[in-house]
C-alpha cells in the first residue's frame, strides 16, 4: 500500500520509495526513510494534492508521487 | 577578506540572519545561466556574506543546489554559516553532513531556539559542537538573541581550527554513509545524547489556523477572501490611487514646468523630451507604487506562511497549465498589470516554472487594455458591454490553458521538475524583511525604467514623428508607411485598414494607446467614425487582437530583464501568431456562423 491509501489523520512507517528517481532522491533527503513514521493530515479539497506530516514538518505532495511511497501500518 | 557562505534549509530564517548581518549593505544579482538571485552584503569591513539558495540537500540535482555546490567548490569560502531550524534539527542537520564534505570551518547556527523550547526541546549546544565537529550557537533570529554572540564570533574569525578539533575524531564520516537512511539514523543517534524531548504534544497555533484555511468548505473562499483583499489593496486602495497622484504630478506640474524649461528650443527637441521620453518613461513609471505595494502584499502572504497554503490549493487547477499552485499569483496579478505579474514569477520554485508562468502572465487581460474595450464595446455592442468584456477576459484565461498545455508538453518537456513543498510554520513577518523586499523590487523595476524602456520610447517616438523630409505628424510619419506595408496582414481578420495597423503599433508602448492614437488617425468622433471602418463582427475580432497580441514594451522589457533576451524573442512571437490565428478563426468561423443563423 502506499499513502495514497491512507486516510487523513491516519499514520504508517515508509516501507519503500520508489517512482521517478529525482523525486526519490528528494523525499530521502527530506528524511523519507524507511522504517520512519508518516502522518497524513490533511488533503486539498480537490482531494490533490495531500499534507504528509514527517519528522516534525508537512509536506504538500501530489497524490501520483505519493503513489510511489510505499508504507506499512504499524 | 573573508568569505562567508551562508547556507540553509528554506523557511529557517536565512534571510532575517542575512538582512541582520549585512544591513542594508547589500547587492542582488544573478547567478549566472539561471534565473535564481545571487544575493551578497558585507559584515563589518573584512567579511563578505553570500547568501546562498535554500536548499534540503546538496545531491538532489536542482539548480539552487547545483549553484551552492559549485560555488563551495570553486569559490575561496572561508567558512561555512549554516542556519538551522533548532525545532526541526534532523531534517536540517542532514544537510550540515552533507556541508561537511566540503573540509571548510562550519558555524552552525541554531535559530529559532524559542520556538524549539515552546515545543518542549531541550538543546545541549556545547555537546553538539562536539559531536558534529562544528561549533554550534543558538539564536532567535526574530526575538534577537545571540546574535551578539554569532557576531562576535564573526569578528574574531576564530573558526578556523575548528576542523582539527580533537572531540571530532572521525573526520570523514559523512563519506562512509551508504545512504540517506544511515546519514538518518547517524543524526538520531546524535540527537538522542545532545537533546531532550519534554511534554506531551500539544496542538500548536499553526494546526488551529490550518484547520480553519485549509478546511474543505472554507478554504477557497478564505483564499478568495485574502486574494481580492490583496488585488482591491494594489489596484483600488493604496497602490492604484497613488499611481493617479504620480501621474499627476508628472503631467500637470512636471510636464508643464518642462514646457516651458524648453520653450526657447527647437521644435524635434522638446518633442523628443515631452511626447518622447516623458511620455513614454512617464506613462511607466506611474506603475511604480502599484509595484510596491503589491510586493508588499506578496512579502507578506510568503513571509506569514500563508503562499504555501495557497499553492497547495491551486495546484490541482494550476498542473493543467503546465504550472504548479503558486503560480496562481502572477497570473492574478496580471489582470491588474503584467510587469508586477511577470516580476513575482521569481518567487516560483523552479526555473520551468518561472519561465512558463512568464510567458504566460501577459495573456490576462491587463488594465491597460480595458480603455480599448470599453470604447468598442460601447460603440459596437451597446446594452452587452459586461458580456463583451467578460468573455475577453475568458478567452485569455482560456488560451493560457491551451498555450501553457502545449509549451509543457514540448519546450518545457525536459525541464519538469517533480512538486514538493513545506508547508511552513505561520509566524508574524518581519517588517525589516518586508521593506527591503519591496524596495529591492522598486529598485529594479527604476533601472529597467532608466534603460530599455527609455530606449524604446525615443525609437517609437522617432517612427511617429519623422519621415523622410524631416518632422511630420503620425499620419505622414514613418510608422504610418510601415502600418500601410503591413495592413494586408490584417485583411483576413476584418480590419485591414491602416490606421488600425498603425494603432496596434503604437499600442505596444501601452496597450491603451490604441485609442489614442486612433482618435488622432481617424480624426473625428470615434463613436460616429468607427460603424464605418468595422463591422460588429471585425470589431469584436480586433478586441481579441487587442487582447493577445505583442505585450507592451514594459512587459518586454520585464521579461527581457528577467529571463533574456531568448525568452522575450518567444514571448513577443507566440502572441502575434497566436493573436492572429485566433482573430482569423473569429472572424471567418463567426462569419460562417451568422452567415447560417441569417
Amino acid at each position: 500500500m502506499s499513502i495514497n491509501d491512507l486516510k487523513v489523520g491516519e499514520s504508517a512507517f515508509i516501507s519503500y520509495v520508489g517512482g521517478n528517481p529525482k523525486l526519490a532522491k528528494r523525499l530521502k533527503a527530506l528524511g523519507y526513510t524507511e522504517g520512519t513514521k508518516v502522518t497524513v493530515k490533511n488533503s486539498a479539497p480537490l482531494g490533490d494534492p495531500v499534507i504528509v506530516e514527517l519528522r516534525g514538518f508537512d509536506l504538500a505532495l501530489r497524490r501520483k508521487d505519493a503513489e510511489n511511497i510505499e508504507v506499512r501500518m504499524m | 577578506m573573508i568569505t562567508a557562505a551562508l547556507l540553509g534549509n528554506p523557511n529557517v530564517g536565512k534571510t532575517t540572519l542575512f538582512n541582520e548581518l549585512t544591513g542594508a549593505n547589500q547587492y542582488v544579482g544573478n547567478w549566472p545561466g539561471v534565473t535564481i538571485e545571487k544575493k551578497e552584503g558585507y559584515f563589518g569591513k573584512n567579511i563578505k556574506i553570500v547568501d546562498l539558495p535554500g536548499i534540503y540537500a546538496m545531491d538532489t540535482y536542482s539548480n539552487e543546489e547545483k549553484i551552492s555546490k559549485q560555488f563551495l567548490q570553486r569559490e575561496d569560502v572561508d567558512v561555512i554559516i549554516n542556519i538551522v531550524d533548532a525545532s526541526n534539527l534532523d531534517r536540517n542537520l542532514y544537510l550540515t553532513y552533507q556541508l561537511k564534505q566540503f573540509n571548510k570551518p562550519i558555524i552552525l547556527v541554531l535559530n529559532m531556539m524559542d520556538v524549539a523550547k515552546a515545543k518542549g526541546i531541550e538543546i545541549d549546544c556545547d555537546a553538539l559542537s562536539k559531536k558534529m565537529g562544528v561549533i554550534a550557537i543558538p539564536i532567535s533570529a526574530t526575538k534577537k538573541t545571540g546574535m551578539n554572540e554569532l557576531k562576535n564570533l564573526l569578528k574574531s574569525s576564530n573558526f578556523f581550527d575548528v576542523i582539527n578539533d580533537n572531540d571530532y575524531q572521525n573526520k570523514n564520516e559523512s563519506f562512509s554513509f551508504k545512504n540517506e537512511t544511515e546519514i538518518y539514523r547517524h543524526i538520531e543517534s546524535i540527537l538522542r545524547e545532545c537533546t531532550k524531548m519534554a511534554g506531551s504534544e500539544t496542538i500548536t497555533i499553526t494546526e488551529k489556523i490550518d484547520k480553519v484555511v485549509l478546511n474543505r468548505f472554507l478554504a477557497y473562499p478564505v483564499f478568495i477572501l485574502i486574494m481580492f483583499l490583496i488585488f482591491q489593496f494594489t489596484f483600488s486602495w493604496i497602490g492604484q490611487p497613488l499611481s493617479v497622484v504620480l501621474d499627476a504630478l508628472i503631467n500637470d506640474r512636471f510636464v508643464p514646468w518642462l514646457n516651458d524649461l524648453l520653450s526657447g528650443r527647437s521644435e524635434w527637441f522638446s518633442s523628443l523630451i515631452i511626447d518622447g521620453i516623458i511620455g513614454g518613461v512617464g506613462s511607466v513609471i506611474v506603475f511604480l507604487p502599484v509595484i510596491l505595494v503589491l510586493f508588499l502584499g506578496i512579502s507578506f502572504l510568503e513571509d506569514s506562511g500563508y503562499m504555501a497554503r495557497a499553492a497547495f490549493l491551486m495546484d490541482k487547477i494550476m498542473r493543467n497549465m503546465g504550472l504548479s499552485g503558486k503560480a496562481f499569483i502572477p497570473m492574478m496579478v496580471g489582470f491588474g498589470c503584467s510587469v508586477p505579474g511577470i516580476m513575482s514569477t521569481r518567487t516560483l520554485e523552479s526555473e520551468k516554472d518561472r519561465k512558463l508562468a512568464a510567458l504566460l502572465v501577459p495573456l490576462m487581460s491587463c488594465n491597460a487594455r480595458l480603455p480599448v474595450y470599453a470604447l468598442f464595446a460601447s460603440v459596437f455592442f451597446p446594452g452587452k458591454q459586461t458580456v463583451v468584456v467578460f468573455s475577453l477576459y475568458l478567452i485569455g484565461i482560456v488560451m493560457a490553458f491551451i498555450v501553457g498545455w502545449i509549451f509543457d508538453k514540448t519546450l518545457f518537456k525536459k525541464d519538469e521538475e517533480p512538486f514538493i513543498m513545506e508547508l511552513p510554520e505561520y509566524k508574524m513577518p518581519e517588517i525589516k524583511s518586508l521593506l527591503l523586499h519591496t524596495w529591492r523590487k522598486g529598485e529594479s523595476f527604476l533601472k529597467k525604467m532608466g534603460t530599455v524602456i527609455f530606449a524604446a520610447s525615443v525609437v517609437i517616438w522617432f517612427l511617429s514623428s519623422f519621415n523622410f523630409d524631416g518632422l511630420t505628424d503620425i499620419n505622414n510619419s514613418f510608422l504610418s508607411y510601415i502600418g500601410k506595408v503591413i495592413n494586408p496582414l490584417f485583411v483576413p481578420l476584418g480590419f485591414g485598414h491602416w490606421q488600425n495597423s498603425v494603432s496596434l503599433l503604437t499600442g505596444i508602448v501601452a496597450k491603451e494607446v490604441v485609442v489614442g492614437s486612433m482618435g488622432v488617425l481617424y480624426g473625428g468622433d470615434l463613436r460616429s467614425v468607427l460603424p464605418g471602418f468595422f463591422t460588429t463582427l471585425s470589431a469584436f475580432s480586433f478586441l481579441v487582437f487587442v487582447l493577445l497580441y505583442t505585450p507592451c514594451v514594459s512587459t518586454v522589457a520585464t521579461i527581457k530583464k528577467e529571463y533574456g533576451g531568448k525568452l522575450m524573442a518567444l514571448s513577443i512571437v507566440y502572441q502575434v501568431l497566436l493573436a492572429w490565428i485566433v482573430s482569423f478563426l473569429v472572424y471567418n468561423v463567426g462569419g460562417l456562423v451568422l452567415k447560417l443563423f441569417a
